[in-house]
């Protein structure tokens, strides 16, 4: 059929030539028809490449490095590990890794009730119908970093002894992200109810979002102020004046919570909105007309159909939580003492000496840890509620 | 007679010719730079930014050259200077920055060397700065490279009305000022029947506070005068941070502490200055603004009522021999006054203005005469007096005339007081200069200042602080070169004064 169009067409070729031109073609149109795709993404490729990775590997290069300053300009001085030696085992592991404490009853139990969760939900997967040698190493691998993390949390925290910014990071990304999601689910339910005035505030909700960080950091450094400041009559009042928020580890601690809670409650409350808003009525009324209660309705149907969008909304949260660095650095430039510093903090107070390869390292101990809960929060979380839904 | 006339007549126009001609080659404000725009960088402010902004338009007007000031956070500025320069970006002509970096920016070759601009330049009147902003802060290894506009040297004020009612003494030592601050802790000093505090200073961490901890410490430290150095040993570069005398000052700092304001660990020299002024403190630890401030109506409730002391000194001083405390006697404290050994501490330096060598030579030339404009007489003997330019008496005329004190709105007393406090503490023979080595920022700014904040905050105790910074600076000179960091220190004490 194909021979006989191309005669039709050019009459002077020979049907032998066009055979022979088109089984030669043939393949390399093929081969230009799979190779398009990837031909139209290579541009957007090439940039992906020139402005994420190459930094990426430069900035990994850098943290092997010390900045050297010569007559004109500067050098880098390769040194391998040292910078990470610093940081896990030399001079600055205290102040990243933290100082662990005796083990106390509290420090001791938490970890047994960690550990033997891990062990059980380890135990579950390999006499599972699903097990697999990779998912197994997968799990086993995760199990042993989340271990460590765990024991570091548990004897820096639970004990006498004093968190690092490691650790501090962790705090503020676990206690904010739960904190945030419980306040702007309650939110979220409390607007799509047909009360009075709803439509103010759900703008009045989101305002804080829109804040610039800083600007937040101002404003909480003006209310936890107790000697002066617009809560200062409050104070007063409740004999608070001799007090301080912000000389205290954990006041300031929860000061700087308190601020990241305030401004970004309102993301998390705008997508569950979106969610749930866009909820099948069908369901709800089912339900309702079946006999369930509000609680019912909540947890069986309200509660898994927001899941992906809480599963997306919380990874998003998790990874911007890790680099929290306006609030602490303005509201107590990392202190009393290093009690408030994160590690995108640590690592800025590094660089103003332009210790940039001591930063860098810091950096990079950052994205390995946040690689390390986004991946296994994808693994493990987000792709069970995807496939449950 | 009339041969002799025409003589003499002669003669004085011949002087006169002379001396219009020297004016117009030397007065570099007098120069047209029109088109000519400099970008001038220095730190957030108000302080400091706000005399540059001021007077910029009026630079503008005398020469054309329009003055772009651009300002940073100081903790950014140390890094943003020298990145600029080291990148080859040089968006910055000038820099109003801390001496104590020449130690960083000069050896990279990135700054203007003055020498030649300064000695042809009379307007400027470079002799009637005193010789130490000459020498420590435009100064390095024999060539000028900055332009004092500001003299720093920390110093204790007091309430006068108080210590007077209760029959007290100005501080003389450390011990002194302890109990000054214990007797007025939680007492209302302002008549607002609110508690008010015994003693303000900055102890926030990345702040100024490594300051206020060298100011008590050099006390101890220091006693042979100022080559004997209070950072390191100038025989093999050891920090002397951790024996009895620096235990003895942080304690002393630890106590201070406890005597303030509840968020005294939060609070830079902004909130203490303002708690001063407001009457709320009785004595405070600072540099030279207060005095300025406490006369500005517009902010103060204690006018005429502040007294100003050289920094207080100890009794006891480290004996470097055996590196325990020891009694003050002649020798140990040949500077010593009734027995106490005083360490006036020149802290930063004052900020200086330096040129960018990178950039266009009108740029440069414009730049010159913006920072000479700035601090001649004319212009410095008005700014030091008000409080919010944060500059300090730098000049000797500063200290001489009285008239722009006077108009400023201080007392002669009061006036006489504070210069008087700032002058003991340039002339004192064992003033402690501050560090000027390379990578100053990270001994101070990162390693000492981090440890200070949690030593206050409890995290580490008297033992473990001292044993930190130790090590970190040690960690520090072995990266960049012992020999190499050895030579600049002693270079950097080698001032002629």
């Amino acid at each position: 059929m194909e021979e006989e169009d191309l005669s039709k067409v050019s009459g002077y070729v020979s049907t032998r030539g066009l055979r022979l031109a088109a089984s030669t073609w043939r393949p390399v149109s093929a081969r230009l028809d799979r190779l398009a795709g990837s031909v139209f993404i290579l541009p957007a490729v090439i940039v992906i490449l020139a402005f994420s990775i190459f930094p990426l590997l430069a900035s990994l290069y850098v943290s092997l490095s010390r900045l050297t300053f010569s007559e004109g300009g500067v050098g880098l001085k390769f040194v391998g590990f040292d910078n990470y030696s610093k940081l896990l085992v030399g001079i600055d592991h205290v102040h990243f890794l933290g100082l662990a404490g005796s083990p106390t009853v509290l420090s001791t139990a938490f970890l047994a009730a960690a550990y033997l969760l891990m062990v059980f939900l380890l135990y579950r997967y390999a006499r599972g119908p699903n097990v697999t040698v990779g998912g197994l190493a997968g799990r086993v691998v995760t199990a042993i970093a989340a271990g460590a993390l765990l024991w570091l949390v548990a004897n820096t925290v639970l004990t006498s002894g004093r968190p690092g910014t490691l650790v501090v990071t962790l705090i503020y990304v676990g206690v904010d992200v739960t904190v945030q999601y419980l306040i702007a689910l309650g939110l979220a339910l409390l607007v799509v109810q047909h009360l009075p005035g709803r439509r103010f505030f759900r703008v009045v909700f989101l305002l804080p979002m829109m804040i610039t960080p800083v600007g937040v950091a101002y404003l909480f450094r003006m209310l936890t102020d107790t000697s002066k400041g617009p809560l200062y009559p409050l104070w007063v009042h409740f004999g608070l004046t001799d007090v301080s928020w912000v000389t205290n580890p954990w006041g300031a601690r929860l000061a700087v919570m308190i601020g990241d809670v305030w401004q970004w409650t309102p993301f998390i409350f705008i997508v569950l909105l979106a969610a749930i808003e866009t909820l099948p009525h069908e369901l709800v009324e089912a339900a309702v007309v079946d006999g369930a209660s509000r609680l019912q309705v909540f947890l069986r149907i309200t509660f898994p159909l927001i899941l992906p969008a809480t599963s997306t909304v919380v990874l998003i949260r998790l990874i911007e939580g890790f680099k929290i660095v306006d609030l602490p650095n303005v509201l107590t430039n990392g202190g009393p003492g290093t009690a408030t510093e994160s590690m995108t903090l640590h690592a800025y107070t590094i660089w103003r000496a332009l210790d940039i390869g001591g930063s860098a390292a810091v950096a990079y101990m950052l994205l390995i840890v946040v690689t390390f809960i986004g991946v296994s929060y994808v693994n493990l979380f987000r792709r069970r509620v995807t496939a449950m839904t | 007679m009339s041969r002799y006339l025409a003589r003499a007549l002669i003669l004085t126009l011949a002087g006169a010719v002379l001396a219009a001609c020297s004016n117009g080659t030397t007065t570099s404000s007098n120069q047209n730079f029109s088109g000519v725009t400099v970008h001038v960088v220095t730190f957030t402010g108000p302080q400091i930014a706000e005399p540059l902004q001021r007077r910029a338009p009026d630079f503008e007007r005398l020469t054309g050259a329009k003055i772009q000031v651009i300002t940073v956070p100081f903790s950014d500025l140390y890094q943003k200077v020298l990145t600029d320069m080291a990148t080859k970006t040089n968006s910055y002509d000038a820099f109003v920055f801390d001496p104590q970096w020449l130690g960083d920016y000069v050896p990279g070759g990135y700054l203007e060397d003055l020498s030649d601009r300064v000695k042809n330049d009379s307007a400027l009147q470079w002799n009637d700065i005193a010789p130490f902003f000459r020498d420590f802060s435009a100064t390095f290894k024999g060539h000028v490279y900055t332009i004092p506009l500001d003299g720093d040297f920390q110093m204790v004020y007091y309430r006068t009305d108080l210590l007077q009612k209760d029959g007290l003494q100005p501080p003389a030592t450390w011990d002194d000022y302890i109990s000054i601050a214990q007797h007025f802790q939680g007492k209302d000093l302002n008549g607002d029947s609110k508690p008010d505090f015994g003693s303000c200073m900055a102890m926030k961490r990345s702040a100024q506070s490594y300051w206020m901890y060298i100011s008590i410490a050099a006390a101890y430290l220091q006693s042979q005068g100022t080559k004997q150095g209070s950072f390191f040993d100038t025989s093999n570069m050891q920090p002397i941070f951790n024996n009895p005398g620096a235990a003895a000052a942080l304690n002393v700092y630890k106590t201070l502490s406890k005597l303030g304001p509840p968020d005294q660990l939060n609070n830079d020299v902004g909130d203490s200055r303002g708690l001063f002024v407001t009457g709320r403190c009785a004595l405070s630890l600072d540099w030279g603004d207060i005095g300025p401030l406490a006369v500005d109506k517009t902010q103060s409730t204690v006018q005429d009522k502040v007294g100003a002391v050289i920094l207080p000194g100890s009794k006891r001083v480290l004996d470097r021999s055996t590196m325990q405390l020891a009694d003050c006697n002649s020798t140990l404290c040949p500077y010593a006054t009734n027995g106490v050994n005083h360490s006036p501490y020149a802290a930063f330096g004052g900020w200086s203005g330096a040129i960018n060598r990178a950039s266009a030579a009108k740029t440069k030339d414009a730049a010159y005469a913006f920072l000479s404009y700035m601090s001649q007489p004319a212009q410095s003997s008005v700014d030091v007096t008000i409080g919010k330019t944060g500059f300090n008496p730098y000049r000797t005329t500063h200290f001489t005339n009285l008239k722009p004190w006077l108009d400023s709105g201080m007392s002669e007393k009061a006036a006489k007081d504070y210069l008087g406090a700032i002058q003991a503490s340039l002339q004192s023979p064992n003033m402690v200069l501050d560090l000027r080595i390379p990578q100053t920022a990270y001994y101070q700014q990162t390693s000492l200042d981090t440890s200070l904040a949690q030593f206050l905050a409890g995290e580490l105790n008297v033992n473990q602080t001292m044993s930190q910074i130790t090590s970190q600076w040690n960690q520090k000179t072995d990266e960049v070169g012992r020999q190499s960091q050895l030579d600049a220190y002693k270079a950097s004490l080698s001032v002629t004064k």
